[in-house]
């Protein structure tokens, strides 16, 4: 069992990281009404889909006059990468019977960068289900007040609330990158992926990263598995 | 949008989700594929820093957001709390918005 105060961590890594998140249910509720959207629609997509990036694109291929078949292939596109966060959770966090379908609904970018970023078995589970939780309680309470009142809140970007989301993952995955390959493998993938922006459809850009990744450690070498992994 | 349509959308994002979970476990235990699992985790996580820093859409954009990271960047380098990360950053952002 870890120390209290190193739960404390965890817990406020989970909350900061849900409130960054959450407050873009507000926009995302505000643009799903706008792209023709019900507002029970808007709500039933983010608790049944539950991933911003792939809720996001829906809706604005919908606004955007797209049929319901590319709204959704241009969805499921930008989920692949959560299939990849759940190799790696799933025997992080052994969840079993009923935990494990609510585990596989969490498992987004926020839950997974926080579990990730623990080095003990029980700080990795706390931090993926604080976060996850958080996240979906507060993604789903702002989807709802976006959709009904509009963005008369205003943009989250004007309070910076894009660049603390990105920060907050710089933050997560910063302690994974003091082994020299990580490093090689993160630089790679941020080359790629903006590179990819201008020319690739939405999601390819960050799922590019897994290519680079496989070609990074296909090969043993110094490991970045965390030491929670090796006593779990 | 068609209710259908949102439905079997939000299922294949489950599914997606799912995949891991009913792998099985012998394969996901393989110490080279955990190895490979956790360096997809840390690329797609870079990734999606670099996507949220610096896209918009199609477009490459250098705003805000770039100075924030920068600073959220030296304030990690300086071993500094994580929460004092993620507000500095904001607030360099929203800052500079305010002062454009």
């Amino acid at each position: 069992m870890a120390h209290p105060l190193a739960r404390n961590v965890v817990v406020r890594q989970a909350l900061s990281v849900g409130i960054a998140t959450g407050a873009y249910g507000i926009s995302f509720g505000a643009l799903s009404v706008a792209s023709g959207l019900t507002v029970a629609q808007t709500c039933a997509l983010s608790l049944l889909m539950f991933t911003g990036g792939s809720q996001f694109a829906l809706v604005g291929v919908i606004g955007a006059g797209g049929t319901g078949v590319a709204a959704a292939a241009t969805a499921g596109l930008l989920g692949v990468r959560n299939g990849f966060y759940g190799l790696q959770m799933a025997p992080l966090l052994r969840a079993r019977s009923w935990r494990r379908p609510l585990a596989a609904q969490l498992t987004i970018d926020e839950s997974t960068a926080v579990g990730t970023a623990q080095k003990q078995s029980d700080l990795i589970r706390l931090g993926f289900w604080s976060t996850g939780l958080a996240v979906f309680i507060l993604w789903n309470l702002t989807t709802l007040l976006g959709a009904a009142l509009g963005d008369a809140m205003g943009d989250p970007r004007s309070y910076g609330m894009d660049a603390a989301a990105a920060a907050a993952f710089l933050g997560l995955i910063w302690p994974r990158l003091t082994a020299l390959r990580p490093r090689m493998v993160a630089l790679g993938a941020v080359v790629l992926a903006v590179a990819l922006i201008p020319i690739a459809p939405a999601g390819v850009p960050v799922l590019a990263a897994v290519v680079v990744a496989v070609a990074g450690s296909w090969r043993a070498g110094e490991s970045v598995v965390t030491d929670g992994e090796a006593t779990s | 949008m068609s209710w259908t349509a949102l439905l079997a959308a939000s299922g294949i994002c489950y599914l997606t989700k799912l995949v891991g979970y009913l792998a099985p476990h012998r394969w996901l235990e393989h110490p080279r594929i955990r190895r490979i699992a956790a360096m997809v985790t840390v690329a797609l996580l870079s990734a999606l820093v670099a996507v949220q820093t610096l896209g918009s859409g199609h477009q490459l954009v250098l705003d805000a957001r770039v100075p924030a990271l920068v600073v959220a960047a030296v304030l990690l380098w300086r071993k500094a709390p994580f929460i004092v990360v993620v507000a500095a950053a904001g607030a360099v952002a929203a800052l500079l918005r305010m002062a454009t």
